[in-house]
């Protein structure tokens, strides 16, 4: 698995917002703080998380629809954005070095996106927000394909259009209608059509199908896995489901107040967690099953997610996690490998395992 | 045998709308007996919400009860006027909605809006209504209260807002709560935390819940009993064994297919149910789920079917069900 290529990669990733004050008293909301993580080609990496933990950030940095405050995002092996303030790194994440033992920075980088914005799409939560009230069907899905000028005659575009509304499981009277007349679903297809229009290789899928109905929800998972399947897509997968992400995914990053804490295979996420917050996440999913649901014990967090704005000192889940040391307030803890291709971020690994 | 808390015959509900008449609820019977936990699930626009709200009077214009009976803890609610209605919500019957960000008033203190509850169906004095409103946040889990009652609710977190809300409905320590998707707003974290809340309180306090919502994971840890919903039927009803170990509608079936299992290595491919839910301004004439089933047969799209009984608890409405048992020469085939 580690030999194959790495299509999205983003290091040290940083993306704090403004959140008002002047001078001393300005504030910033860390949304994003210090995350890094590889997307691998034709894999799947879910992002869970509470509200307000940064997985949508995330998303949305990568793709640049955010400038980032920090970090490096490289895309297919080339750098497309750099802050120039980290060390460039090899293969198995030392930094790069000089002949004379210098540690080699890399330049500032912030490639013009339109080229990449054919290979890197993305899905929006609402589709009842997403798509213009004003616009047919027709002329959403159309829309990439006259900036990106891949049809030479309007009969090409139509043609194209078609296929893609057909791809989705829409038919060709659709292209004439607008997005009210269309239910969640049938919306949420037209969104992803509109994110295929351009071929694209990687796809954020920003919850998807939080806003769907569950019997509709299915069908928009599995349409999703026949069109990797087919296109040999690459996603990002993010939401708030665990039970959803972790059917779809191959590896999932569990996040929390703007940090990755635990990153690992997603059956192996499942069963053997190491991380206190994934644990209590798992814990906290109803079962759909009423013997297993009476017998099992809940393992419930106590009050709610801190605040961005201020949050606390060294481990961030300390304020909520049961196992809290010393330490934890102290220091941030690392982010390592604690089995192969299982990572986390606890000082108490060795306690609670 | 106990007091039936609440019996719904034959309900038939409309929605009397510019593009026509929209047939909320078509025909729906059930009984809750006191201190029971009812679940209610069933798609966005299956009617689970339009049932509980019909039985608090909260379906006005232009909704219209067109047909049944509704009997609640003694009251003949389906020909209660306005005024009677107002003694019994709160008093007797009382609601947590869906979203706590918009179902608090954002100009009034926490302390004020459950106090106007209990001065509205109570009579105690103001300072009364006070101590009362302490308790209550304490009740529901809420710390330091004194300082919680003067703050407003963009002060406080979703999940305290859900609690909050949770204390007006329990002000005046209603027989019947009705929980209208009360944790779909909330993370799992703080959802786990509602849900354990109400459990609790539910034994503390030995009232009955109508707990609707879409996810088959909370009702399968709350409810007793279960009544899936769809297009204004209640297609399939037992206990919450019989629903989800012995389902028999396909309705039911289909949706507890269609969620991912989480302890399982392969990831076996999802089964959906195929198509999109129906039109309630033109309901088709036979069985409302017909055009999405997959054993749908003639009879189906033409006729609704019967009430199969197949135990004391669990009845369900489909034809093929009338034709096995037809086949075996049992009962329900009258």
């Amino acid at each position: 698995m580690n030999k194959q290529e790495i299509l999205m990669e983003i290091q040290h990733l940083q993306q704090y917002f403004p959140a008002g004050g002047y001078g001393k008293n300005k504030r910033v909301v860390k949304a994003v703080d210090d995350v890094s993580f590889a997307i691998r080609k034709g894999e799947t990496l879910g992002l869970v998380g509470e509200s307000g933990c940064g997985k949508t950030t995330i998303g949305r940095t990568m793709l640049r629809l955010y400038e980032p405050t920090d970090g490096r995002i490289i895309y297919d092996g080339k750098i497309i954005f750099d802050s120039g303030k980290h060390p460039l790194q090899n293969p198995d994440g030392t930094p790069k070095m000089d002949g004379n033992g210098k540690i080699i920075y890399g330049a500032k980088v912030a490639e013009d996106m339109l080229p990449y914005r054919r290979k890197m799409q993305i899905v929006f939560q609402d589709p009842y927000a997403s798509l213009d009230p004003r616009m047919t069907i027709g002329d959403i899905v159309g829309e990439p394909i006259d900036i990106h000028k891949l049809a030479n005659s309007k009969e090409e575009r139509r043609k194209r259009i078609l296929t893609l509304l057909e791809r989705v499981g829409l038919n060709s009277e659709h292209a004439n209608r607008y997005p009210h007349e269309f239910s969640g679903g049938q919306r949420q297809r037209v969104g992803i059509a509109r994110a295929l229009a351009v071929d694209p290789e990687f796809i954020v899928c920003d919850e998807p199908v939080s806003a769907l109905d569950v019997s509709i929800q299915a069908q928009v998972v599995n349409m999703f896995e026949d069109l990797q399947k087919e296109m040999g897509l690459t996603y990002l997968f993010i939401a708030h489901d665990l039970s959803i992400v972790k059917h779809i995914s191959d590896r999932i990053g569990v996040m929390y107040l703007g940090k990755l804490v635990e990153l690992a295979d997603s059956y192996e996420l499942i069963t053997q967690s190491a991380h206190p917050y994934t644990r209590s996440l798992i814990s906290a999913i109803p079962i759909a099953d009423p013997r297993t649901a009476r017998a099992s014990k809940r393992i419930p967090l106590q009050g709610d997610v801190p605040s961005p704005l201020n949050p606390p000192s060294g481990c961030r889940f300390r304020t909520r996690c049961p196992y809290a040391t010393e330490q934890c307030g102290e220091e941030c803890p690392e982010f390592k490998e604690i089995s192969p291709g299982h990572w986390a971020a606890c000082h108490n690994l060795d306690k609670l395992n | 045998m106990k007091e039936k808390l609440l019996e719904i015959k034959d309900e038939y509900l409309s929605f009397f709308t510019p593009a026509g008449e929209v047939k909320a609820l078509n025909g729906v019977s059930f009984s809750m007996e006191e201190g029971e936990v009812l679940g209610i699930v069933g798609e966005s626009g299956s009617g689970k919400s339009v049932t509980a709200y019909s039985l608090m009077g909260l379906t006005a214009y232009p909704g219209k009860l067109v047909g049944g009976t509704i009997r609640f803890n003694g009251h003949q609610v389906d020909t209660m006027t306005e005024k009677e209605f107002r003694k019994m919500r709160g008093n007797e019957v009382s609601i947590i909605f869906q979203d706590p960000m918009t179902s608090l008033n954002p100009v009034y203190t926490i302390g004020n809006q459950i106090r106007e509850v209990i001065l509205l169906h109570t009579d105690k004095t103001k300072q009364e209504a006070q101590e009362r409103a302490k308790e209550l946040l304490e009740l529901v889990g809420i710390n330091e209260p004194e300082k919680r009652l003067k703050q407003y609710p963009h002060e406080l977190s979703g999940g305290m807002r859900q609690r909050v809300m949770i204390a007006i409905a329990l002000a005046c320590e209603p027989k019947l709560l009705i929980a209208d998707e009360p944790t779909t707003a909330l993370d799992v974290t703080i959802q786990a935390q509602i849900l354990e809340l109400m459990q609790e309180l539910r034994e503390k306090l030995g009232m009955s819940i109508i707990m609707i919502t879409h996810d088959l994971g909370v009702v399968a840890s709350m409810c007793e009993k279960i009544a899936v919903m769809y297009a204004g039927h209640i297609i399939e009803y037992g206990t919450a064994d019989e629903i989800f170990y012995e389902p028999k509608h396909e309705y039911t079936k289909g949706l507890i297919k269609s969620i991912p299992k989480l302890d399982t290595k392969e990831d076996e491919r999802l089964v959906p149910i195929e198509g999109q839910p129906i039109d309630l301004l033109n309901p088709p004439k036979g069985c409302p789920f017909a055009p999405r089933c997959a054993s749908c047969m003639k009879i189906c799209l033409n006729q609704m079917p019967p009430k199969t009984e197949l135990s004391d608890t669990h009845y369900s409405y489909c034809w093929l069900l009338q034709k096995e048992q037809f086949e075996e020469g049992g009962r329900g085939c009258e």
